[in-house]
């Protein structure tokens, strides 16, 4: 098969996006260039004109398919049916995960989902944000068992088909990493370097709870140790109060069985707690009564306070909210009324308000909140506002049912001091130049 | 109308037989796990010392094991390189640029070897036997002050080695930072937003 450019489109899903990844700057270039001669006077930086928000000039040379001609793809026949697994239009070159920003070694590493190219509170399961201890294993899931032990009355393993044979749930639910950005900088130019470490998704799997009744937990039990199968074997201690609550061993995402790089055949699902926690390729919950202490909850997931002592367990990801649209690198073509967009959320539960500020945070106006509004799920949000040409600082501050409301950087350096790296849910300032660019107000 | 009523009603009650049958018995789903295969993957080792396994290794073995399988990433003096640094730091988790090694920041001495023996060496992890990881845990415990250059560790002496941090560490005890829902003249407030004051 080959496509307009005579290219062989390679069959497998993964060579694909490979092959849009090449791809994509030769088409930017192409663009870029057709549409230098018309408008670059007018803009100082390309790269910006490029994203432009509302009028992005057609490319001079390319007006074949536009009226009065009848297009190109309106003429012939299309591509044939029943591609194995679609993948997104060639053009959607910049919906792509990335390495966070200095990363250099992929295998402990974590990409982004790219937020300022994607609308509405579901991530697609190819853009979800990954943080690996040690690479992605590829578990056969035949070959694949979940060891339950420890204080139980009987210690069992599980095959994934039979995981799949208890009564199920489905439930929407974010996920976010613990250092959703750090507190230091350098900080990011877009939204993905911002906060790219959070996704959401339609999670099915079945409660920990109904298992745990399978293997009957000891009234002394008050921690649960899970494990996951890849190199790290990743592990975190969970309470058993949480275990007994929400958690979800889950087997699909989406409607789709788990992708490898979230877990696949099987995860631990912990909603609102810190990503690490969601345990990965899980194979082993062992049922105790101490937590196990593990380098994660020890050396790496515990916040550093200003005075030298450190929390440890601090599992809850907090309030926020972020504008996607516009954001960092983006840029508003034109004057006049524009609407920003956004997503909130909170792992103590459902988003109540969303506030906007335009002027720096000194005034500011309620949000329209989309439906649906689920506790611990990302919650869409929307506001218009009017570019009248002038330097503006975009906020937004989320509030949640518990009454919090989400703070600035300087309350929390104010609490807890410059070096506790994770859990930073502060407020992002989004600048908006004389020019429309948009840059990070904290940079 | 009748006939399918009732259908439904008999169903719900089959259901609901079925959901109490479950609650009692379980669903019968699961093999049960034996010691042998238990012990094969229960790799977890807890600050009391539950999980270490038989076995020893000497401070002098773990050098030798360190500057083979370990030095690479973590450097000749434990100073970090692409890997962390596995010691310095003590004093300095208070400042601006904390370290957090072994010896400045872990509070337990158990950790280290569950962590070694699970996750390390990062290129291929769980290939050191029992007594290895015994052994380059005691060469780091020693690097950091923590260890006789002559001891021999076992279960017994790791869980008596008591972590310069032990104590450095409290329950999350968020939420801390606290925001007003300020809507005009947040600026001026000082309460809001760009936190200025």
């Amino acid at each position: 098969m080959t496509n307009r450019r005579g290219v062989v489109a390679p069959p497998a899903p993964e060579n694909n996006q490979v092959s849009r990844l090449q791809d994509a700057p030769a088409a930017d270039r192409r663009q870029f260039l057709a549409r230098g001669g018309a408008i670059a006077g007018a803009l100082a930086t390309m790269g910006l004109a490029d994203r432009g928000m509302a009028q992005d000039a057609p490319a001079a040379a390319e007006t074949s398919s536009l009226p009065p001609n009848v297009p190109q793809w309106s003429r012939q026949l299309g591509e044939p049916t029943a591609k194995p697994y679609g993948m997104p239009s060639k053009f959607e070159t910049r919906a792509i995960r990335n390495l966070y920003p200095g990363l250099t070694e992929p295998m402990s590493a974590y990409s982004t989902t790219p937020l300022q190219e994607l609308d509405g509170i579901i991530t697609p399961n190819g853009l979800f944000y990954e943080r690996h201890h040690a690479g992605v294993p590829q578990v056969d899931p035949a070959q694949h068992r979940l060891m339950i032990h420890g204080l139980v009355k009987k210690p069992l393993i599980f095959t994934v088909d039979e995981l799949r044979q208890f009564p199920s749930e489905s439930h929407i639910y974010f996920m976010e990493c613990s250092g959703n950005p750090s507190f230091l900088p350098p900080y990011g130019k877009t939204a993905a370097e911002v906060a790219g470490l959070v996704s959401c998704a339609e999670w099915t799997g079945v409660p920990l709870k109904t298992v745990l009744r399978e293997v009957g937990v000891d009234p002394a039990a008050t921690w649960i140790i899970a494990e996951g199968a890849d190199g790290a074997s990743m592990t975190r201690s969970i309470p058993m109060e949480k275990c007994l609550d929400d958690v979800l061993l889950a087997y699909s995402q989406n409607g789709e069985r788990l992708r490898p790089e979230q877990g696949y055949p099987l995860r631990l699902f912990v909603p609102g707690y810190e990503g690490n926690t969601h345990i990965k390729w899980l194979r082993r919950l062992h049922v105790t009564s101490q937590p196990g202490y593990t380098r994660e909850e020890t050396a790496k997931y515990t916040d550093l306070m200003a005075d030298g002592r450190a929390r440890k367990f601090s599992f809850i990801m907090e309030c926020k909210s972020l504008i996607t649209s516009p954001s960092g690198t983006h840029k508003l073509a034109r004057k006049g009324m524009h609407e920003m967009r956004g997503i909130a959320w909170s792992g103590r539960g459902r988003i109540t308000h969303v506030d906007v500020s335009v002027d720096g945070g000194d005034t500011w106006t309620p949000a329209q909140l989309q439906q649906p509004v689920l506790s611990k799920a990302l919650t869409a949000f929307r506001a218009p506002f009017e570019w009248t040409g002038r330097e503006m600082v975009l906020m937004s501050r989320a509030v949640d049912e518990t009454g919090y409301v989400q703070p600035t950087i300087e309350q929390l350096i104010a609490a807890r001091g410059k070096v506790s790296f994770y859990h930073n849910n502060a407020i992002q300032p989004w600048k908006v130049n004389a020019n429309g660019e948009v840059t990070n107000g904290r940079a | 109308m009748d006939a399918l009523k009732l259908a439904c009603i008999s169903g719900l009650a089959a259901l609901s037989a079925w959901t109490a049958a479950a609650a009692q018995d379980g669903y019968g789903l699961g093999t049960p796990a034996t010691p042998e295969q238990i012990a094969g993957w229960h790799i977890d080792v807890l600050p009391d010392g539950d999980g270490l396994p038989p076995g020893s290794g000497t401070v002098m073995q773990g050098r030798k094991l360190y500057q083979s399988t370990c030095q690479a990433c973590h450097g000749a003096k434990l100073e970090g390189g692409i890997g962390p640094a596995l010691m310095g730091g003590q004093g300095s988790l208070a400042t601006e640029k904390p370290l957090k090694t072994v010896g400045s920041y872990w509070p337990y001495a158990t950790t280290l070897y569950d962590y070694i023996r699970r996750s390390m060496p990062f290129q291929s992890p769980q290939s050191l036997s029992n007594d290895q990881v015994y052994q380059v845990t005691a060469y780091i415990l020693h690097m950091n002050g923590l260890l006789d250059e002559n001891a021999t560790l076992d279960a017994k002496s790791l869980v008596k080695v008591k972590m310069p941090n032990r104590d450095g560490f409290y329950v999350d005890d968020r939420p801390d930072a606290k925001n007003t829902r300020c809507m005009t003249d947040c600026l001026k407030k000082g309460a809001d937003s760009t936190g200025a004051k």
